[in-house]
């Protein structure tokens, strides 16, 4: 595994409670009608986008699902930003023109927020087919929601995927819940990791609430499929604290499951780990809970003060 | 500072919620992240969490309390010694921000000129380079192809059947040999994900040529060419684009029935960030088929069976290219104008030449090549001198090509027109397997004539 350093540590933190507080505020912002339409709230699976950010070269790819605000900030997107488009207003990452679900940046190689589910998978399969027809030694990362499991087009693409031997990383990210409907009552086997098994994809299970053993998952797989031996597929279980999305009560689901989610929270266990190595300090650690709140406080006054986009933007676009 | 709390929205309608259980009381210290309240929605209730720190200084609503309007405050939070101020009413911002929006925006313009081509189409007639070999329409797709994969390795051709089979319809023959299977892959019987996959490489910056082996199974990807390629560059602000061109057979070929035999030129025309070519020549094939690989958005490609094996004359020219939505003036006329692409060209010459020798009528012919962005200018200039217009095309008639046609005719040409617009359109059934019935389907070169002779007719208040 990833030898990890004591700047990894504080990293790793930093950026989980980043997402965290960012989420919280966008949750607010929501409340108050700045932000309209979906809004997908990534609390609760922090440890799963920042362990497999652990092992991530810059000039890798990666495209996700519409749950995207905390993988943008995992990929050292600016927080102002995200908020931004969240607010669609013209400094968001897409001008105000995609929103919450449909955030892009290229210079970073992060290829969306995709709002149909599923729809990333063979997205993020032709991204690795393009590295491989590049002859470049990057891999790329395609998040999975469990919900996607269920669509066709998925297996369609580890079919190309496999027959192909492309360098493409499918991270499923099981949160127990397509939108309001359990996983064991949309999948039939709920072993989602081995549904590459008829294809020869290797897969495996991860606890996703621990990002040391998400680092160490997506270590050895980001290995296998940089070397060249194709598609590899890690599921990691993970729960969102919150609903589907912003209007909806998760009342599909006991306080008690969600409370027992919450004695293993993923920032704790960090934190925990922090003080027990002595990493930092408490007022260390203090000062960085201070300061990220800061920070997402002004996201929220800079994304509320952006402009709406000009009207001609309605036209450009389109075409180039 | 104190902070107020305030009534917050929790979906994308609600405008006032109730306060149904305080999970916080006056002195308690909070953090970002606890559970404050339950508010009770017109949908559900829900917890709602503190997102400032501080300590509660006052709770301005009793549990229970009913119709409380959104971003009104509930609580305030602050330090403990803090004097506290309450704001009488919170302004409902998101009403005034839609208020300011709707006063800014101005007339929406209903059909908007994609982009402006200053280059008109070039006229075989008068092209000096013309091959003195007729070739086939197929033959003409496969060099062009042929031609821009050797200048740019970018450029690569996958579809079912594409390599070692040379093509279901021998378009890509000899693409293998030359290229090889890493640039001409033949793919599973799997449109959705091989669809998605080249998507995704061009977003990434590879060129992928896509061959549906019709376009009929372009139903089963629709949602990547559509959610994914085509509106992509708008939901990224402009810094995703998608060079991608998906092409194959389109419309009816023969006897293959309903499943098989469809015309895709309206669907794919109504979407923006699509351009639709539907060539009816091998001259014109190559002209736009180079365009197309050579332009940085999706390209939809309408091939039609029937057509690959027409032979015609070609400018062998490796750069010669046809400009996308410019349409060509086949054939020019005085009496009544019929616009027309694809295979219903070649129908429309054929009643152009019995209208002319049986009722003497001068017919003049637009083929489109382009159906979006489509080539008003030349339309309307058209109808503006035959004051007549008929469209011609094989698709159903419900809001087809020639709809959008009609009404932009209406629109910015009404007193030109000496009688109404009259498509001709496939009938507006699934197409029918026996030989009676397919040809009873299509437009035939007798349902032109008989458009023609009722438009010609045509007098005002009479019939």
């Amino acid at each position: 595994m990833k030898k990890l350093q004591k700047a990894d540590y504080i990293k790793m933190y930093s950026f989980m409670l980043k997402i965290r507080r960012f989420e919280e505020r966008a949750a607010q912002l929501y409340g108050m009608g700045k932000i309209g339409g979906f809004c997908h709230l990534y609390i609760g699976q922090e440890a799963v986008v920042v362990g497999i950010l652990m092992t991530i070269d810059k000039n890798d790819s990666v495209v996700t699902t519409y749950r995207d605000h905390g993988h943008m900030i995992a990929r050292g997107l600016d927080p102002k930003r995200i908020m931004a488009e969240l607010t669609g207003r013209e400094d968001g990452y897409s001008a105000g023109k995609g929103g919450s679900m449909h955030m892009f940046s290229k210079e970073n190689n992060f290829y969306g927020g995709h709002g149909i589910v599923g729809a990333q998978v063979p997205i993020g399969t032709g991204i690795a087919f393009t590295h491989k027809y590049n002859g470049e030694k990057n891999i790329c990362r395609t998040y999975i929601g469990d919900g996607a499991m269920n669509n066709g087009q998925v297996f369609e693409a580890f079919n190309l995927a496999a027959l192909w031997k492309l360098p493409v990383l499918y991270i499923i990210e099981n949160n127990k819940y397509g939108m309001g409907t359990s996983v064991d009552r949309a999948a039939a086997g709920l072993d989602l990791y081995k549904r590459g098994e008829a294809f020869g994809i290797p897969g495996e299970k991860v606890d996703g609430m621990n990002v040391f053993s998400v680092i160490e998952a997506a270590d050895k797989a980001g290995k296998y499929v940089r070397e060249g031996n194709g598609p590899y597929i890690i599921e990691v279980q993970t729960y969102r604290y919150r609903g589907h999305s912003m209007s909806d009560p998760a009342k599909y689901r006991t306080k008690e499951e969600l409370d027992n989610y919450k004695q293993t929270d993923p920032i704790e266990i960090v934190k925990a780990e922090i003080l027990k190595k002595k990493i930092a300090t408490n007022d260390e650690i203090e000062k960085i809970n201070k300061d990220t709140l800061e920070e997402i406080k002004n996201a929220a006054e800079f994304a509320t003060n952006s402009p709406f986009p000009k009207d001609s933007e309605l036209y450009t676009d389109v075409y180039i | 500072m104190s902070t107020e709390i305030l009534m917050p929205a929790l979906s994308p309608t609600m405008t006032e919620g109730n306060l149904s259980k305080w999970l916080i009381k006056k002195g308690d210290t909070v953090k970002a992240g606890d559970l404050i309240a339950e508010i009770e929605t017109d949908k559900a209730t829900m917890e709602v969490e503190a997102v400032d720190e501080g300590v509660v200084l006052d709770l301005l609503f009793k549990e229970g309390e009913a119709n409380i309007p959104v971003n009104k405050a509930i609580a305030i939070i602050g330090d403990a010694n803090e004097k506290v101020e309450v704001k009488k009413e919170a302004p409902v911002e998101k009403v005034i921000e839609e208020k300011k929006i709707e006063k800014n925006i101005e007339t929406k313009i209903e059909t908007k000129k994609d982009n402006i081509i200053d280059t008109p189409s070039p006229k075989i007639e008068e092209d000096t380079n013309l091959s003195s070999e007729e070739i086939t329409m197929r033959q003409a797709l496969r060099d062009t192809m042929a031609e821009e994969m050797r200048k740019d390795n970018k450029v690569f051709i996958l579809g079912e059947e594409v390599a070692e089979y040379q093509g279901a319809y021998k378009v890509t023959q000899g693409l293998l040999q030359e290229f090889g299977k890493e640039r001409v892959l033949d793919t599973p019987i799997s449109e959705h994900g091989f669809t998605g996959l080249a998507v995704g490489a061009a977003f990434k910056g590879l060129r992928p040529i896509l061959e549906f082996m019709t376009f009929n199974f372009s139903m089963q990807a629709i949602d990547q060419i559509i959610n994914s390629a085509a509106k992509t560059l708008y939901m990224s602000g402009g810094q995703i684009n998608c060079p991608i061109v998906f092409r194959g057979p389109n419309g009816a070929a023969a006897q293959v029935a309903a499943q098989h035999s469809q015309d895709f030129s309206s669907w794919y025309s109504q979407v923006p960030g699509l351009k639709v070519i539907a060539p009816s020549t091998p001259y014109n094939a190559k002209g736009l088929l180079r365009s197309a690989i050579s332009d940085p958005n999706p390209v939809i490609f309408l091939e039609n069976e029937i057509l690959y094996g027409l032979k015609g004359p070609v400018n062998n020219d490796i750069n010669f290219s046809i400009p996308i939505g410019k349409a060509n003036i086949e054939k020019e006329g005085k009496d009544l104008t019929i616009v027309t692409y694809s295979i219903m060209l070649q129908k429309s010459k054929e009643a152009a030449l019995r209208l002319k020798e049986e009722y003497n009528l001068d017919i003049e012919i637009i083929d489109l090549q382009t159906l979006r962005p489509l080539d008003t200018e030349t339309i309307l200039n058209s109808v503006k001198k035959t004051n007549r217009l008929i469209t011609v095309e094989e698709s159903w008639p419900f809001g087809s090509v020639g709809s959008e046609i009609a009404n932009i005719v209406q629109r910015d040409a009404f007193d030109y027109l000496d009688s109404p617009v009259i498509k001709v359109n496939s009938a507006d059934v699934p197409m029918p397997y026996a030989l009676s019935l397919e040809k009873l389907y299509l437009p035939q070169v007798d349902d032109i004539i008989n458009a023609a002779k009722k438009s010609k007719l045509y007098k005002i208040n009479g019939n």
